[in-house]
């Protein structure tokens, strides 16, 4: 009973220390989420670089308001949904799946299913090789007419 | 030579891409219109960059069409578009709210003293907290703010006499008309 007792008061003690915890967000936890946030963000000044990489002044702004999002008890999606009600889709590195990129997603695939599909029709109609027709006796005449110019012009060729 | 359409397949193909590629280069992903067309403009409370003890709020935008114009002692741009703002601001036609970005308070006084100063009032935005509210990605940026404190329309780059005349004015005389 007294190490029931124990262990009760334990575990109660230690859910209202984690309940703490959660309740204001430690520095490193806003750190790293803040890290991972920055990385999916598009620095709107830059080429093609997120907020998180970027030493442009504006990038750094917007790394410090993401922290602030973030102490003010925002949750990664709505940091980055508050971003993107500022700066639009442009905002974010990932494009998201939507109606206008439906194509960005789906043409690389389609594209391989169309190519798969031209492979499968090509090898069924591939053209067999030519049967083993043995020669017209024209086609024999001529043949050996022209074997003979050939001599002939190799023998005129040595005399 | 026997003439097939297969033969065809990859000038069509090119065709295709020529198109595509055409038209995806006319669209430049920066210049998307503002998120914040026909939304109210974001709340502010910033120092005035005049008088340190003062602070500016969205109520300055309440019964009159604004123009808001962002700009920083750092921006060559806006060295360009300075002259335009000083005739508009003789001429009377709008208020206009100046935004100083990114700036130090000293460098923002002296490059107001150096070409003058066509603003309203200018409030001071050191660490881009409207900036980022507003969307902005570089100076000048500026946008047009109906009486009710709605953004109308956003321009990027500097105001020429041209996009004055042709895009903003016609704009700002039909938002006066309304109530």
């Amino acid at each position: 009973m007294k190490t029931m007792l124990k262990l009760l008061f334990i575990s109660v003690v230690s859910i209202l220390l984690s309940l703490q915890a959660l309740a204001q967000t430690p520095d490193a936890e806003i750190e790293q989420r803040a890290h991972k946030i920055g990385a999916a963000l598009r620095c709107v000044v830059c080429q093609n670089q997120s907020i998180d990489e970027s030493n442009a002044p504006l990038a750094a702004d917007m790394r410090l308001m993401v922290r602030d999002r973030i102490r003010a008890g925002d949750s990664n999606a709505e940091v980055i949904g508050f971003m993107r009600e500022r700066y639009g889709d442009f905002v974010l590195l990932k494009p998201p799946l939507q109606a206008n990129t439906i194509l960005l997603w789906f043409l690389p695939f389609a594209g391989l299913v169309l190519l798969f599909v031209w492979y499968i029709w090509r090898a069924k109609h591939k053209r067999k090789p030519m049967a083993n027709i043995p020669l017209s006796e024209n086609e024999l005449a001529e043949l050996e007419k022209l074997k003979k110019t050939q001599v002939r012009k190799k023998q005129g060729e040595q005399s | 030579m026997k003439f097939t359409l297969k033969g065809l397949v990859p000038l069509f193909i090119f065709l295709a891409l020529s198109i595509a590629f055409g038209f995806g280069l006319t669209k430049d992903p920066r210049k998307l219109p503002s998120q914040l067309i026909d939304r109210p403009f974001p709340e502010f409370l910033l120092p005035d960059l005049m008088d340190e003890e003062n602070t500016l709020d969205n109520s300055y935008l309440q019964g009159q069409v604004t123009l808001v114009n962002i700009f920083g002692s750092w921006c060559v741009a806006c060295d360009q578009e300075h002259p335009m703002l000083m005739k508009l601001s003789r001429e009377g036609d709008i208020a206009i709210l100046g935004v100083d970005w990114r700036d130090t308070r000293e460098d923002g006084l002296r490059w107001l003293a150096r070409g003058g100063n066509p603003y309203g009032r200018v409030v001071f935005d050191e660490h881009s907290k409207l900036a980022i509210d507003l969307g902005v990605t570089g100076a000048p940026e500026s946008f047009l703010v109906d009486k009710k404190g709605q953004i109308r329309y956003k321009y990027i780059g500097p105001i020429t006499q041209s996009v004055w005349d042709e895009t903003l004015k016609p704009l700002a005389m039909r938002l006066e008309i309304e109530p």
